[in-house]
Parts: C-alpha cells; sequence; structure tokens
C-alpha cells in the first residue's frame, strides 16, 4: 500500500531522512518510531505530499506522491503534530469544509459527519466553536478530520501527544478499531503505544533506518529466543542453586541456563530456549518431579523500549516521556 | 472550480464571523459618506454663489461631485487593502492549518483563487453599501449613470490587483502585522509614484508614474475605459496571483 524507496530529504545543511527504505501492507497499523527530531514527521510530510523528496520514491496505494500528488492526497487522511483546527469555526461546520475539500457533497457528506462524530466520541460537542474545546477534543476533531473521506491511508502524526492517560486509551482504541479498512501510519515516541497497537515497527533515528519489523519479531531479536525466568524453591531445607540449576538444562529445548540470584531458599534462573522451542511446559514440570515448589515462571522477554535503546544507541530522549494528566494552566 | 468557490466561502465566513468586514464596513461607510456630504454641500455652495454673481454654472453631478468623490475614495480605500488580505495566509501558516490545505486534493491555484475572490467580494461589499448615498444623488438629481458605472469598474479593478499583491505578500510570512505593514508599504509606494508625473520629461518619471496603480484609476473616473488602464489592472492581478502560487508551492521546497 505504501512503498518508500531510498528517501531523503535534505534541508540547507541538515539531512532530515537519510535513504528510507520500508513497506507497508493494506490494512496494517505501522508505528513509526524515533527520539524528537529523528524525521518521523518528515517523512510523513513527505507522504502526504506536504514536502517533496530531495531524493528517492514514494508510492501510496501506486501512486507517486511527486507525479500524482492529486491522487495521493485523494487517499489519505492525515493528522499532523497539531491539528489543524481553524477557531472561529463550529465542529460540524469545520468537517462539512473539510469533507468539501476532500471532495465530498450532499446527503453523502451530512450522514457521514454524523457517523465520524459518533465514531471519535465529539457527537456532544458539534455546535461547538473549535476554539472553545478542551485539548483532547480537539485531537478528536483532528482524526476525525483525518478520516472523514474514508481514507484508504491514515498517516497521524503523534496522534496522543498531550491527552490524558484516559484519552489516550480511547484514542488507542479508535486507532485500532479504524485498522483493516485503512492503513495506517502513527508516528510516536513513547513505547508502550507502539507495542499495544501496531503490528509493525519502523524505527529511525537520525534521519536513518534502523529497524523495520514485526512488534515480536524486534522483540525476539534482541531478547534470543523464547526467555523464561524461573523462581525455583527447595521444600526441604537448603538446597544448592548448582542442583537446581543442573536439573533445569537437562530439560529438553533448553539452551542457557543463567544464575540469577538467590534469596534465602528461593533461586531465580534465566532460562533460554533454543530457536522456535516453547520450554515453559517441560521446565514447570522438571521442577515439580523434582519435588521442588515453581514459585514464579515468567516471559523474560525484553520490551520495545530495551529494544529501542539497544537500536538506537542508548538515547536518553529515546525513552518514554511521563505524559501530564492535567494540562498545565497557562499564564495570562 | 467547486474547490476554488469552497475556499472561498470558507474565506468570506471567517470574515464575516469575526468583527473585521464589519469594522470594514463601518469604517469605509462613514468615510465616503464624510466626503459624499462635503462634496455635496460643496456643489451646492458653488450653485449657489455663482446664481448670486449672475454666472451660469454649469450644473453637472458627474464632473463636480462623482468625479472627485471617486478619484478621493479610491486612493483612500486603498489602505483599506492590508486589513482585508494579511491574514489569508500567514494566519494559516501560523496555525498550521496551511498542511490541511496542501493535503487536501486541491490545487494550489484553486486555493489562491478561493481566497483572492473571498477578498474581492469583500471588498466589492463595500463599494455595494457606498450605493445608500447614490440612491439620494439619483433622487435628486440626474447624473449619467454610465461613467458612475465605468468609475466603479475601475474602482473595483483597482482594488482586485492590490488585493492580489496583498495576498502574495501574505504567503511570505506567518505573521499578520509584517504582512499587514509590508503591504502597506508597497501600497504606498505605489501610490506615490503616480507624483513622478509632475517631473515630467524624464524616462523614469514616465515608467514610475506609469505603475502607480492610482494614475490608471483617473480614466476610469472620467467614464473612460482606457485599455492602457485596463491592460494595467489586469496584468497586475495576474502577476499577483501568479507569485501568490508559486510562493505557496515554494514553501514546500523551503520549509
Amino acid at each position: 500500500m505504501i512503498r518508500v524507496q531510498d528517501l531523503t530529504k535534505r534541508y540547507a545543511r541538515t539531512i532530515a531522512v537519510d535513504h528510507i527504505s520500508f513497506e507497508v501492507q493494506k490494512g496494517q497499523i505501522v508505528g513509526f518510531l524515533g527520539p524528537n527530531g529523528a524525521g518521523k514527521t518528515t517523512t510523513m510530510r513527505i507522504l502526504t505530499c506536504f514536502l517533496p523528496p530531495s531524493e528517492g520514491t514514494a508510492t501510496v496505494a501506486g501512486f507517486d506522491v511527486l507525479e500524482q500528488p492529486l491522487e495521493v492526497k485523494k487517499r489519505i487522511g492525515y493528522l499532523p503534530e497539531s491539528p489543524p483546527l481553524y477557531p472561529e469555526m463550529e465542529v460540524s461546520e469545520y468537517l462539512k469544509f473539510v469533507g468539501q475539500l476532500k471532495g465530498m457533497s450532499g446527503s453523502a457528506l451530512k450522514s457521514r459527519i454524523n457517523e465520524v462524530a459518533d465514531r471519535c466520541a465529539i457527537a456532544d460537542v458539534k455546535s461547538k466553536l473549535i476554539g472553545k474545546l478542551s485539548k483532547g477534543y480537539r485531537q478528536r476533531v483532528g482524526l476525525a478530520q483525518a478520516i472523514i473521506h474514508n481514507p484508504e491511508v491514515l498517516i497521524l502524526d503523534e496522534p496522543t501527544a498531550g491527552l490524558d492517560p484516559l484519552q489516550i486509551n480511547e484514542t488507542r482504541d479508535l486507532i485500532k478499531s479504524l485498522a483493516g479498512d485503512h492503513t495506517i501510519i502513527l508516528s510516536t515516541h513513547i513505547l508502550p503505544e507502539v507495542e499495544q497497537t501496531c503490528q509493525q515497527v519502523v524505527i529511525i533515528n537520525k534521519g536513518k533506518l534502523v529497524a523495520t519489523d514485526s512488534v515480536e519479531n524486534l522483540q525476539h531479536r534482541a531478547g534470543g529466543a523464547d526467555s523464561v525466568l524461573v523462581e525455583v524453591e527447595g521444600r526441604d531445607g537448603a538446597l544448592s542453586a548448582q542442583v537446581i540449576q543442573q536439573r533445569l538444562e537437562t530439560v529438553s529445548g533448553v539452551s542457557r541456563v543463567i544464575f540469577k540470584e538467590s534469596r534465602a531458599q528461593r533461586s531465580v534462573f534465566e532460562v533460554d530456549g533454543l530457536k522456535d522451542r516453547f520450554i515453559r511446559g517441560d521446565l514447570a514440570r522438571a521442577v515439580v518431579e523434582s519435588g521442588w515448589n515453581l514459585n514464579e515462571l515468567r516471559s523474560g522477554a525484553v520490551t520495545l523500549e530495551e529494544v529501542f535503546l539497544q537500536l538506537t544507541g542508548g538515547e536518553k530522549s529515546a525513552a518514554p516521556e511521563p505524559e501530564p494528566a492535567v494540562q498545565e494552566v497557562e499564564h495570562q | 472550480m467547486r474547490n476554488t468557490w469552497i475556499i472561498c466561502l470558507k474565506e468570506l465566513r471567517s470574515y464575516f464571523v469575526s468583527p473585521v468586514a464589519y469594522i470594514l464596513l463601518t469604517m469605509f461607510a462613514v468615510i465616503y459618506g464624510y466626503f459624499f456630504w462635503f462634496l455635496v454641500t460643496l456643489f451646492d455652495r458653488s450653485g449657489m454663489q455663482a446664481q448670486m454673481q449672475g454666472q451660469s454654472f454649469p450644473m453637472n453631478l458627474n464632473e463636480h461631485i462623482i468625479r472627485p468623490l471617486l478619484g478621493n475614495m479610491s486612493v483612500i480605500s486603498l489602505f483599506f487593502i492590508p486589513m482585508i488580505t494579511m491574514r489569508l495566509f500567514a494566519e494559516e501558516k501560523r496555525t498550521g492549518t496551511i498542511e490541511l490545505l496542501a493535503t487536501s486534493p486541491v490545487r494550489d491555484t484553486e486555493i489562491v483563487l478561493g481566497k483572492w475572490l473571498a477578498a474581492v467580494m469583500l471588498y466589492a461589499s463595500m463599494l455595494l453599501f457606498t450605493g445608500l448615498n447614490l440612491i439620494f444623488l439619483f433622487s435628486y438629481g440626474n447624473p449619467d449613470w454610465k461613467p458612475l458605472a465605468v468609475g466603479y469598474l475601475g474602482w473595483l479593478l483597482q482594488a482586485a490587483g492590490m488585493l492580489a499583491v496583498g495576498t502574495f505578500i501574505s504567503t511570505l510570512t506567518r505573521n499578520q502585522i509584517i504582512a499587514g505593514a509590508v503591504t502597506f508599504g508597497v501600497i504606498l509606494m505605489l501610490w506615490i509614484f503616480s507624483w513622478a508625473e509632475g517631473l515630467d520629461a524624464g524616462t523614469w518619471a514616465r515608467v514610475m508614474a506609469y505603475l502607480s496603480v492610482t494614475s490608471h484609476a483617473e480614466s476610469f473616473a472620467k467614464g473612460v475605459i482606457d485599455s492602457k488602464d485596463l491592460i494595467y489592472y489586469v496584468s497586475l492581478i495576474f502577476l499577483g496571483l501568479f507569485l501568490t502560487t508559486r510562493s505557496l508551492d515554494s514553501l514546500r521546497w523551503r520549509s
């Protein structure tokens, strides 16, 4: 659906995007991940025909962004970082204007406005002035604007920025519900967002492509194969960790056992399985059959955050920022 | 065409939901009314005076009221133009709504044309209100309507040209005040260029006089459509709108 090849964008002195290539299949949600200033917005602006690429090509639904921008624009819905709203318009008026711009009219547009307003939970503010809305509502009006013409491709630049945690969840659910009929690219620097919403991740840093893969694969890649944390407790007196380790190593499918720590009678091990082997069941049985207690057995898979830090060279800015639940009061 | 109209309507709407349009209309009506009153009174006096001295006074409303009225007003009204055009693009650039327009399936020329058309229509509505004064003129006298119509046509053409220039300047900045101030300066220059005519002779003086917007309105105010003046205004409109479109396009390459 979206194909980007050797895309490069140069500004006077800097290279914002440096030979990026990736592809997005129809119906997928792709997370566009990177620290601030990595080139996410620039790439999105190129895809939406707002900026021309310096080099390389980008096609949306088979249309080149430089050759046939009008065809591309017809097929995309775009929510920029700050929603493009006219404060002096009422919400329904605004949606009507955008709908008309995208080529809709008449009763089809009217019913679509109602539909979109319901979907984005802004039906109750339809006759309010946009300038009077709270940040959360504005963001959702922005989202409504992007989907008004039911575009094949949705490009959302930090759709949850500045929302409170409840609104973030609602927005994520909304985005997830849009997948399937729509191909979605959403950018963010908040990692859990990608883990929760996206199937595919494109990570860029300083304009360069760092990784592009599915969420599971990425986690897998950094953490190796199936990795499990096991906590074992001996029932009768002291039990040497070594004995347990030896026992665990004999379980089929286990590639390596690392002793982590031991507290009183409990010992914790990290157990890695061979590739494509599911070892948890066998591990549990081995422990129990040896007459020990299995206190805990949990996935040791690394979070995307660790992958991300690993891939982008551990930049601090990549860490998820705490999002303010309450907006700061502006000083007069 | 449809898109141009959609954008034009949206612009007109935002003129008329904000106080901008009403302030402009009021100020304009007051100033026009003042000039009208002044010229009618003057006309009345000189008529009386001439009669008392036993001279014959050529009572020509077109010559003594309409022509000076249009001559003065078309210059004064130039200074309303920055107030109309300064927000057109500067505002969209500041708030980021330009991204909506630029990523919608709409051509740049349609955006430019729509916005300029809205500005021209607002200006035309200002002219429409001056009709209230003219009703009095027509009910108590019998001026010739044809030169009057030509005068208004010239006036509107002049404004349309300057509105196109103002629209262009508005694309250059995201600050409305800067857009307004620069437009004001340019209009001022194009007006005072006409004074160069007083220097006569020199080629430069003649070039400057030709470039002046106001000097071309004079023949219209007389009721004469001179192709030289018509071409000047039409090319000013085209130049302004062409530059606006190029500037809008270049935003993409520069930003």
